[in-house]
């Protein structure tokens, strides 16, 4: 047996680092570590409950908006107000904008170049993968970058800028859209679709959607020019298709009314219960106690804690950990290509990028009918007025999955902040049963050390982690 | 210019924020500035060892660069050891490799008010994660590197401040000191570069005509001037936010809501809710920056007293209700 620890883990948001335990060149076990520790949860009790509007945005520069809405879904909650017609609409178009952004921004700048590694000369797409994905220097981010910011020219009306807006609000938004600007709203989701048919996908969107099994997507794909095609012939080649799976449990808590709230386990489909989640700190840098519900949830720094190796804490599901992203979501939902893709290989590094992409198809239309659904002229806020003593929770998902805040008003201040960000899923340290994270279990008997293939590199990306917002 | 580029106690959105540099992809405007990342957290390919060797060569003075770009809050605690944020795979402070790579860069670059003043890593009572900017404490000079730091080309820390930076103050200000270098006349005394913080956040505030008549919102989403009610800050905060938009035609103020003023250092603890005007006597206590306070009493009262129709009653609804009226001109036919 020897140990390795391998850092900085870079091309994720944030600062990672895993520690594994080889033996014959393959992983006996991995350790997750956080190594910083930011203190979000701390900052916020005792301000007055609507500056945790400027506040928890910038938990995340990657997942503001959604920190932003799940903030204001919480706030909400302790006002008992509810979003106008059109306010709700924005809040689904601005958090859409964002995790869609983040879609590409994580296929293209943090998940590709990968595939340019010198690790993988010869083999048949490397040097057209090189061509294309070599990071900064590749022609795909060339194209790629002026994609997404004009995509991002969505918030510049919606939300005033990204990241880190303050236009979500409990009753809605402060921005309402003018006739003239859905018009500009519509121009710009075309000119995204017409980058993601073109150069993504090499077909439409809606051929894409309706994709319903493996072997219909690899039919598909054969031949076809695109960054999609390239990734499913460079990932089947890896063998990246049955590689990667942890738990094989998923948690959605549903998104934009169009994907619904649930667990899947073990084949089947279950009710969501917010009750059932608590978040134990053994393994983190945190004073242990039994685990708590986040709504008693407490952050309490212990720096020397024996036996300690990370800032985050260990959230589970009905005492199990679960996976959270896109595959969770679309599973969830139940597309079939993603619920074809995981029974026949389970969760797999391929399975989780084809669900990522797969919502790029599915949402940019959804957002279109949006747009139009807009009232120009009716409101796009409500109001109301904040109680001195009031409970909320806003559970939304952002891109890389479920993330929920939790908290109490006392007095007219916040008493109690508590959140659990997706990666704090994902990558989440063992707990007091010994119950390893979901990528702790997915990097088990996977090559790594010297001379191994960087398939480590692909795993722990394919979870499109958020170091910052894990150790919020 | 070579570029290192690391971050810590932060969200890393400068760098989200900097990818949507427009109008060219941001890495064709970089390169053809001259300017290339020696490596970047997230967007270099060397990941682990080949990272760590790269970044102790530079800090040993093996690898030459020219600009550190530090992007988070320094996190010195707890007690002083830095652990709050260790470097993952070299098991040292993040605070340490700054302090090592400073010493062999030319410029140094503070992205984002975290790194030039501590921002909301600094924020909570008490400061446990003693944080700090690299070369201030909020207002305090001082900091991570101390007052007397000065790198290669002579300069303290470049503050390019905002919570998040705009991708053109970053850019800019790069290019700049890639073209023709920086001088101190170039800062203003919080360190900022002058191209973006030689003006206020008010100026080309799309809300304009409601200050001047102190058409007030008096509720979010409301189209008024968001000074009197909702805690703008818009004509103390140094940023040309209003003149330079965001994401295409943005701004915190297009976007319906107040400037909390972003860049400036202490930001993040205004001693106020941060969508409320704290007022004595009815009247802001934050004024216009130089402006005396008689004159903008006595100018208020004038304005609110002239305010047309169409004003007052747009700056309290979400869409306007009055338009402006057609003069017709008069003459020959």
């Amino acid at each position: 047996m020897s140990r390795i620890v391998v850092g900085p883990f870079n091309r994720v948001e944030g600062d990672l680092e895993v520690t594994l335990e080889l033996d014959a060149g393959r992983i006996a076990s991995a350790q997750v570590n956080s190594p910083l520790f930011r203190g979000f949860e701390q900052t916020l009790v005792g301000r007055a409950p609507l500056d945790a509007l400027a506040i928890v945005p910038r938990i995340c520069g990657i997942c503001s908006v959604a920190q932003s809405a799940a903030a204001a879904e919480a706030l909400a909650g302790a006002m008992g107000i509810v979003p106008t017609v059109n306010g709700k609409i924005s809040r689904k178009l601005i958090t859409a904008t964002e995790n869609l952004a983040d879609h590409l921004t994580h296929f293209y700048l943090f998940f590709m170049p990968d595939f340019a590694r010198p690790a993988y000369a010869g083999r048949a797409w490397h040097e057209s993968a090189v061509r294309r994905f070599t990071a900064v220097k590749g022609d795909a981010a060339a194209e790629v970058l002026p994609a997404r910011a004009g995509f991002l020219r969505l918030m510049g009306f919606l939300a005033g800028r990204w990241p880190h807006t303050l236009a979500i609000q409990p009753g809605g938004s402060t921005r309402a859209i003018t006739a003239g600007e859905r018009i500009r709203l519509l121009a710009q989701l075309r000119e995204f679709r017409s980058f993601l048919e073109k150069r993504l996908f090499g077909d439409a969107l809606a051929s894409v959607a309706q994709l319903a099994s493996k072997e219909a997507l690899l039919a598909w794909s054969d031949g076809r020019l695109g960054d999609f095609p390239a990734f499913l012939s460079a990932a089947t080649d890896l063998g990246l298709d049955k590689t990667g799976g942890a738990y094989d449990a998923f948690l959605s808590y549903g998104a934009y009314d169009l994907f619904p709230a649930g667990t899947w386990q073990a084949g089947q489909a279950a009710v969501f219960d917010p009750v059932a989640i608590d978040e134990d700190t053994s393994s983190a840098w945190l004073v242990s106690g039994q685990p708590r519900h986040p709504a008693q949830g407490e952050t309490v720094v212990d720096a020397n804690k024996p036996d300690a190796y990370t800032w985050c804490k260990a959230p589970r599901y009905a005492g199990q950990p679960f996976e959270v992203g896109a595959l969770a979501r679309q599973i969830i939902a139940c597309h079939p290509l993603a619920l074809d893709l995981v029974q026949r290989d389970g969760a797999s590094v391929m399975a989780r990028v084809v669900a990522r992409l797969l919502e790029l198809a599915l949402v940019l239309p959804a957002m279109e009918a949006w747009v139009q659904a807009l009232q120009p002229g009716e409101p796009f806020c409500a109001h109301g007025t904040m109680p001195d003593d009031a409970t909320g929770s806003g559970l939304v998902e952002a891109a890389r999955g479920s993330l929920g805040h939790w908290l109490s008003i006392k007095r007219g201040r916040i008493e109690r902040y508590q959140i659990i960000a997706p990666t704090t899923w994902n990558f989440s340290p063992r707990d007091a049963s010994n119950q390893p994270g979901p990528l702790e279990k997915a990097l088990v008997g996977l090559p790594a050390g010297e001379g191994a293939p960087p398939t480590v590199q692909h795993v722990v990306r394919s979870f499109d982690p958020c170091m910052v917002c894990t150790v919020h | 210019m070579k570029v290192l580029w690391l971050q810590s106690g932060g969200c890393g959105g400068c760098t989200q924020s900097m990818l949507c540099s427009e109008p060219r992809s941001l890495f064709d405007e970089l390169r053809d500035a001259g300017i290339e990342f020696l490596w970047h957290p997230a967007l270099s390919v060397d990941s682990g060892e080949e990272a760590l060797t790269l970044l102790e060569d530079c800090a040993e003075g093996r690898l030459a660069f020219d600009a550190l770009c530090i992007e988070g809050a320094m996190l010195r605690g707890p007690n002083g050891t830095g652990k709050f944020h260790l470097m993952a795979g070299s098991g040292r402070p993040l605070t340490e490799w700054v302090e090592r790579l400073a010493r062999h860069a030319k410029w140094v670059f503070a992205i984002g008010s975290c790194t030039a003043y501590g921002g909301f890593s600094a924020n909570t009572p008490g400061n446990p994660l003693e944080a700090c900017g690299l070369q201030f404490d909020e207002q305090t000079p001082g900091g991570l590197l101390g007052t007397d730091f000065q790198s290669a080309a002579g300069l303290p820390v470049i503050n390019i401040a905002g919570c998040p930076t705009h991708p053109g103050w970053v850019v800019d200000t790069l290019e700049k000191v890639a073209l023709e270098g920086m001088v101190a006349t170039d800062l203003d005394e919080y360190g900022r570069p002058l191209l973006y913080a030689g003006q206020l956040v008010h100026h080309g505030c799309a809300r304009n005509e409601y200050y001047e008549f102190k058409a007030s919102a008096e509720k979010q989403s409301d189209l008024g001037c968001l000074m009197e009610n909702l805690g703008c800050k818009g004509t103390q905060a140094h940023a040309d936010c209003n003149l330079r938009p965001w994401n295409g035609s943005g701004s915190c103020l297009r976007g319906g809501f107040a400037c909390i003023a972003c860049t400036e250092p202490g930001f993040e603890s205004p001693g106020h809710a941060f969508q409320e005007t704290p007022k004595l006597a009815g009247i802001p206590i934050g004024l216009p920056t130089d402006m005396p306070k008689a004159w903008f009493v006595a100018l208020a009262a004038l304005s609110k007293s002239a305010t047309p129709k169409r004003v007052r009653n747009n700056s309290v609804v979400d869409h306007p209700v009055v338009l402006p009226a057609i003069r017709k001109k008069g003459g020959g036919k």
